[in-house]
């Protein structure tokens, strides 16, 4: 029996009227975990009851303490009849159940009826005495914490990256069809939301032990999902990235060992994919034979009913035995053999991060997915995993050999997806093929041993987009050139990942949000040949879908996409494509070619005259954009004769080493030219309604920016000001004879007219940019579309911006950073005073072994992101230290002020972000994983305000449920905030509708940067404290 | 199960007062929403955003497509350069707030403690104060007005009267009638009673306690002679009538509600009708005054003329106010027989003022008058209402 919880109900507030006749109410509590229930007294005839409890004590395993929430029920007692449930609410202990995170769990919680919403709210403090049991056979994974921020936590350090963690349980679910019910609607909605609840619980738990077989003691990147199959079932799944992470305050704890790499030399044959493509892979499975003969090696039984690829992927120690690293191997094989050692054991060498520490990301391949079209009333066994395993399997198998294809041993930025209509679901797949640096996959191998080498193969401003894959032996037809950084390395004319833009990746200008959209009609179809038609149309949306993005990419005059998400959704008749992505124009990479438009018939002079004219505006447009961008990269020729400006001169100095050769020069001026340009066929009228869409994409008004990553390139002098909302919009596509063409053009208009909204609507925060902008589309009915976005703005300054662009080096030239402060302090640094790079020896020397053959300008910048880069590499420690010693502090310092805030009764502030961090603070502490389902469901839809009223109200309270969770955990803010789904329906006949809503995010305690630093200089003064709840106040 | 009747039941009982008022605003939507498309489009923010103008025209009572065109002759369209259809989208997001707002704007500190919408404080604070805020014009349409039924289904009239919207002035007769039941009971003083009840600015709390004031102890208002005293003159005198006269003026744990003036000293007040009724008391209190002005006002023949009718008119005003009935003539008789009469003799403020102190301090040195303390504390807000009304 290793746990003790603790419940206490303090009071209660606000509470509705339940007795009609006296406007009273005379509510007790139920506390109910697992099978045990306690009751409170009933507290007579008031709204705002004390009950004061006693603590209610729950002796139980850590295997429930995992799984089960924590219910609490509030009712009004009522002599003569039923007790009348007022509303529940459901907590989630887990992070009690780690010593890092929280410690206790008080506050006030909204009390939450899934007919009614939000009744009062009611005040709880909630305890767990865990006591050390090392049972070896243990089922639990207690300490293992989850992260569903896709990068390595702020203040954290990987020591090792593991690797991908999935798992997946099944369930009935309580209620498929909601309108053709039996039960009361509260009841069968309550059902769902406690079985997802315990299901949640239970898939945390398993992926836990995972990890813990793994040696890991953490999941980042943690991605959990529920699919509503309908009548074969509830599905909740669940991916991320094992990880051994390591609190900044230890910096003891790591001794790398100078392993020696593995003998192993076997050749990855590349051709593997007959059919291989970077962006997409069309629907490699397209309806398979439904009784797959997957024979899972599972010969333990657990009771319960999970999942299991069986992955014995704890990586074996003292595999790298034999001779040492070969010196004078070419060094990209010996790379690839060692990252390949560390990831051949693994049968699936993904990772959910979307961000990396400095360094781990060698080389980029390219964007690979696979879908794959099911049908969900042919799974055989429907109340077990194994079949949705056998599937996802297949999948993950298709990405992994795409990714082999590509010269990559590893997938990152690695997600999974599906859409359902009726018996039909699309499984889907996306992540980017990528080379990884070794070091941070095991225990210590490499470390010492490879890191100079890695480093120098690969600058970093540049080196990720060298291509992984075997020149002469191209998976694809693409034109390469010799990187534009470094002038070493061949990359490819575009490049399209699934990641964040890495830290040290040299862009130029901005980025922006760039999203392909598209409708393809369906017929009406049952079962296989449903499917069937639905495999058949996949492989050309993908294509259209990469067309439109590439035509659109060009079309601003940038060359890389990150982020990109490509959503297919299936509904009744129709399927629905959306990609977004960031574009951005990275500096490794050749200038794009315009778009060239050719006509068919070149004897039509009047059409000859209406191809020029749209050629006029496509190229207008591109100027414009460039402009609008800030896309100007340098003029080489021009910089090679050598700048006037005396100061790049002088750190010229330091990089001797370029040669100035001009047969470089007439190498890069081809490149420049045109010869590569898009050329786009019009050759019928569809052809020119693509053309014209391309067109009518709006820029932001001035003053906004968006992108669907985490940080916009070329922005970086955020303020705290930050605004985090939710959108969603359901429109009829109603035409009666509607054509591919024009559907499009309804759900383009759609997305638009949502966009225009929001930058209307954040009007005052101007300047500012829409940050992690997360478009998801549904398609619930006949002819409806529901789009929801998600999106965080973000106000910057702008005249720092103004300064920043001045400074001559800064002009074109910017580093995509995360740290903002990082961002000015670095750049400052090196150039007031040149020297201080100096002492960073192992930057310089790099730059003159990487560099040697490069222009100029590229050389600065690569001076000035890599010494950047190691510069941070040196004192991150430091600060973290300080920081460390400062957080207790900080945190005491948080609860003593939240104090007098309880007592005042005013609520503590909670930001939301979808992002992994908050501008101007800094994150002390991760609190645990806030996982929410809730379910809401109205009979009288007109008097709520109608469908609007009724779903405003409902993202509110769940807002509101978010952040009284967090605020109950001591934390300030939720992190990496993701609403995963949004499954809205309506009867309007019956006055009816229903919503669920499922959340994720990271709790956590951030700290001002500003009180941060008053922190230590005067730690026992009571003088920060007015400011600094000046500064709470003001979000 | 019980639940499911219990729960239309309920529906219709809570839900129906938050979204009762939103029926008139939306009714115009519902229609055409039904047949043409469900549209379901909502925008909601972590901080919620507040719109001060699109605020300003809910309050005022304006339906969406109402605010919508005056958005648009605002000239946001081109100020923004976005569409009609943006602009309907977000009237109808800030609309949609401002309802669910409302319920709690009902109850401010519930505002301060709800989780629902997170509001900076300074946010909160001008929802409240601006959904407080009334229009002058009608609050003086109102006071000393039963806040009744009745009372409501004439506000078309007041609306048509005051050019205020008949949805706005619904709901500030609605504020006001939730403010005097709040605190019809609480003891103490009444200003701060709302200010801590309903968050309210100090002069804004004070300006509801006059109407409370009025309302509870229903003074007429509405004749026409009292037509050209303001709500600002009216609320003047009600806070000088709380002031000096109410319990919690002299004992704060007052016993009795502040609203009300005090039994016993209304009662009490009968003993100073010895200053009229006395005739030697009433020529002694004469020459008193009169020697101390003489030379000291312009006006001092018509004073000596009129002493006895104003003595009279004063101290009567005070015997009354035993009588609910009579107390609804206060303010008229003040005006009738002390304002008017002297504003016909070319008093000027100045004058008044004078004659007051010295009429007040007098009888002090009048032998066999033992009231002094009651009759100063009387005059106190006599002086304080005459002066405030003494103008055109």
């Amino acid at each position: 029996m290793p746990g003790k919880l603790k419940v206490k109900i303090v009071a209660g507030r606000h509470l509705p009227v339940m007795d009609r006749a006296s406007d009273l109410t005379d509510a007790f509590v139920e506390v109910k975990f697992g099978n045990t229930t306690f009751k409170t007294d009933v507290y007579p005839k008031s709204l705002n009851p004390q009950w004061n409890s006693e603590w209610f004590k729950f002796e139980v395993d850590d295997e429930e303490l995992q799984d089960e929430p924590l219910q609490i029920t509030v009712l009004d007692h009522d002599t003569y009849s039923a007790n009348d449930a007022i509303g529940k609410v459901y907590i989630d202990i887990d992070p009690l159940l780690y010593s890092e995170a929280a410690t206790v769990i008080s506050g006030w919680f909204p009390i939450y009826d899934t007919i009614h919403g939000i009744r009062g709210e009611i005040n709880v403090v909630v305890k767990v005495d865990l006591f050390n049991d090392l049972n070896r056979f243990r089922q639990s994974s207690c300490g293992v914490k989850f992260f569903c921020t896709t990068s390595i936590p702020k203040c954290y350090r990987a020591v090792i990256i593991h690797g991908f963690v999935e798992e997946l349980v099944v369930n009935e679910d309580p209620e498929y069809q909601w309108i053709d019910r039996i039960r009361t609607p509260r009841a069968s909605n309550e059902a769902r939301q406690r079985l997802i609840s315990l299901m949640s619980g239970e898939l945390q738990r398993k992926i836990g032990l995972k990890v813990l077989e793994m040696r890991g003691n953490a999941v980042v990147g943690y991605l959990q999902c529920f699919d509503l199959e309908g009548e074969s079932g509830l599905v909740v799944r669940a991916i991320g990235t094992a990880c051994t992470l390591d609190k900044l305050s230890n910096t003891s704890a790591f001794l790398p060992a100078c392993n020696s790499p593995s003998k192993e030399m076997k050749e990855i044959p590349f051709n593997e994919d007959p059919n291989p493509n970077t962006y997409s892979s069309g629907p490699s499975t397209p309806l398979k034979n439904q009784t797959y003969s997957f024979s899972p090696s599972k010969s333990y039984s657990r009771q319960s009913s999970s999942s299991d690829t069986d992955l014995s992927l704890t990586p074996k120690t003292g595999m790298g035995s034999g001779s040492a690293g070969k010196e004078g191997g070419p060094f990209k094989t010996l790379l690839r053999q060692q990252t390949q050692s560390a990831l051949e054991q693994r049968e699936f060498p993904f990772f959910t991060l979307t961000t990396f520490p400095p360094g781990f990301l060698v080389h980029v391949g390219g964007v690979v997915s696979a879908r794959s079209v099911k049908l969900l009333d042919r799974i055989h066994n429907p109340d077990e995993p194994e079949t949705r395993d056998a599937w996802w399997a297949e999948i993950r198998q298709e990405i992994k050999s795409h990714a082999k294809a590509l010269g990559c041993h590893a997938v990152v930025g690695y997600s999974e997806s599906t859409s359902i209509c009726e018996e039909v679901c699309i499984l889907s797949a996306s992540g980017t093929a990528a080379v990884l640096n070794p070091r941070f996959l095991q225990d210590g191998t490499m470390e010492g041993c490879l890191e100079q080498r890695i480093e120098e193969a690969s600058p970093p401003g540049c080196g990720f987009c060298h291509i992984p894959y075997d020149e002469l032996n191209m998976p694809f037809p693409a034109h390469l050139t010799y990187c534009y950084n470094c002038r070493k390395q061949k990359v490819p004319d575009v490049l399209f990942t699934t990641i964040d833009l890495p830290v040290e990746a040299i862009v130029v200008g901005k980025g922006c949000l760039i999203q392909a959209r598209l409708c393809r009609l369906k017929k009406k179809a049952q079962a296989e040949a449903n499917a069937t038609s639905i495999s058949n149309l996949l492989p050309f949306m993908e294509y259209e879908v990469h067309t439109q993005l590439m035509n659109k990419l060009k079309l601003r005059g940038m060359n890389a996409l990150f982020g990109l998400r490509i959503q297919i959704t299936v509904g009744e008749n129709m399927l629905m494509g959306l990609a977004s992505a960031t574009g951005v124009y990275l500096a490794a990479l050749p200038t794009p070619g315009g778009i060239q438009i050719a006509g068919k018939t070149p004897n039509d002079g009047t059409y000859e005259q209406h191809i020029s004219h749209m050629q006029k505006k496509i190229n207008d447009t591109i100027a414009k954009n460039k402009e609008l961008y800030e896309i100007n990269p340098p003029e080489l020729p021009e910089e090679i004769i050598g700048s006037p400006i005396p100061e790049p001169r002088q750190r010229s100095r330091l990089l001797r080493s370029q040669s100035e050769s001009s047969d470089e020069v007439t190498e890069l001026d081809l490149s420049h030219g045109k010869k590569d340009a898009f050329v786009l066929e019009i050759d019928d009228t569809d052809a020119m309604e693509d053309v014209h869409s391309l067109l009518t994409d709006v820029p932001p008004p001035s003053g906004f920016y968006s992108c669907n990553t985490e940080i916009m390139p070329g922005i970086n002098n955020w303020t705290p000001e930050i605004q985090m909302f939710t959108a969603v919009r359901v429109s009829r596509l109603s035409n009666i004879n509607p054509t591919n063409q024009t559907l499009n053009k309804n759900f383009n208009d759609l997305c638009e007219n949502l966009l225009k909204s929001l930058y209307f609507k954040l009007r005052s925060m101007v300047p500012c940019c829409l940050c992690h902008v997360n478009f998801t589309v549904a398609l619930p009915e006949d002819e409806l579309v529901q789009i929801a976005v998600t999106a965080v703005a973000i106000t910057y300054d702008k005249n720092q911006a103004l300064q920043a662009n001045k400074a001559p080096t800064e002009k074109s030239q910017q580093r995509a950073s995360t740290d903002n402060e990082e961002q000015l302090q670095f750049p400052l640094e090196l150039c007031s005073d040149p020297l201080s790079a100096q002492p960073f020896s192992p930057a310089k020397e790099v730059l003159e072994g990487a560099s040697s053959h490069s222009g100029i300008p590229a050389a600065q910048r690569v001076l000035k992101s890599h010494s950047g880069s190691w510069f941070r590499a040196g004192t991150s420690p430091e600060i973290a230290t300080s920081l460390e010693k400062a957080s207790p502090l900080a945190e005491g310092y948080l609860r003593h002020r939240s104090v007098p805030s309880c007592t005042n009764s005013t609520v503590s502030v909670v930001k939301m972000t979808p992002l992994s961090f908050l501008p101007g603070a800094k994150i002390t502490k991760y609190l645990g994983i806030i996982n929410m389902f809730f379910i809401r469901e109205t009979t009288s839809l007109r008097e709520e305000g109608g469908v609007s009223g009724f779903l405003h109200a409902f993202i509110a309270e769940v807002f509101a449920m978010v952040r009284a969770h967090v605020a109950a955990l001591g934390g300030n803010a939720v992190v990496s905030y993701i609403m995963k789904q949004c499954v809205f329906m309506e009867n309007p006949n019956k006055n009816q509708a229903q919503c669920l809503i499922n959340v994720s995010g990271d709790a956590v305690i951030f700290v001002r940067e500003s009180e941060l630093e008053m922190l230590p200089v005067q730690p026992s003064t009571a003088a920060p404290q007015p400011t600094s709840s000046a500064g709470d106040v003001t979000t | 199960m019980s639940g499911d009747t219990e729960d239309t039941g309920e529906t219709l009982g809570t839900r129906g007062d938050i979204w009762g008022h939103c029926g008139d605003i939306w009714g115009h939507r519902a229609a055409p929403a039904a047949g043409m498309s469900s549209d379901l489009d909502v925008f909601v923010g972590n901080t919620t955003l507040i719109d001060e103008e699109v605020y300003r025209l809910w309050l005022d009572g304006h339906s969406v497509a109402e605010a919508v065109a005056r958005r648009l002759r605002g000239g946001v369209l081109e100020r923004e350069g976005t569409s009609v259809a943006v602009l309907q989208s977000d009237t109808r997001d800030h609309y949609r707030t401002f309802q669910m707002l409302e319920r709690l704007l009902h109850v401010p500190p519930r505002l301060l403690q709800q989780l629902l919408f997170q509001i900076p404080p300074e946010r909160q604070a001008l929802l409240v104060q601006r959904y407080y805020a009334f229009d002058e014009a009608l609050a003086r349409e109102l006071l000393g007005k039963k806040l009744s039924k009745g009372t409501k289904k004439e506000l078309d009239e007041v609306s048509a009267r005051t050019g205020v919207g008949i949805r706005s002035c619904r709901r500030q007769f609605d504020n006001f009638k939730r403010v005097f039941k709040a605190v019809e009971e609480l003891r103490g003083p009444l200003a701060e009673n709302i200010q801590q009840l309903f968050l309210l600015p100090p002069p804004l709390a004070r300006d509801y306690a006059a109407i409370v004031f009025f309302a509870n102890s229903r003074f007429e208002t509405g004749k026409r002679r009292l037509q050209f005293l303001s709500f600002a003159d009216f609320a003047a005198c009600a806070q000088s009538m709380m002031g000096h006269w109410s319990q919690g003026a002299l004992a704060p744990e007052a016993a009795e509600p502040d609203g009300d003036l005090p039994k016993s000293f209304l009662q009490d007040l009968k003993e100073l009708k010895v200053l009229v009724t006395d005739k030697d008391l009433l020529d002694q209190h004469k020459s008193l005054v009169c020697s101390a002005l003489r030379g000291k006002i312009s006006v001092y023949n018509e004073l000596e003329a009129s002493f006895k009718a104003l003595s009279r008119a004063l101290v009567n005003v005070g015997g009354k106010l035993t009588h609910a009935r009579d107390v609804r003539d206060f303010f008229v008789d003040l005006v009738e027989k002390v304002i008017e009469p002297c504003r016909s003799d070319k008093w000027s403020p100045g004058d008044l003022r004078l004659f007051l102190t010295h009429y007040t301090a007098a009888p002090r040195n009048l032998p066999g008058f033992r009231h002094q303390a009651l009759w100063e504390r009387y005059m106190a807000a006599i002086t304080a209402c005459l002066l405030r009304m003494y103008h055109d």
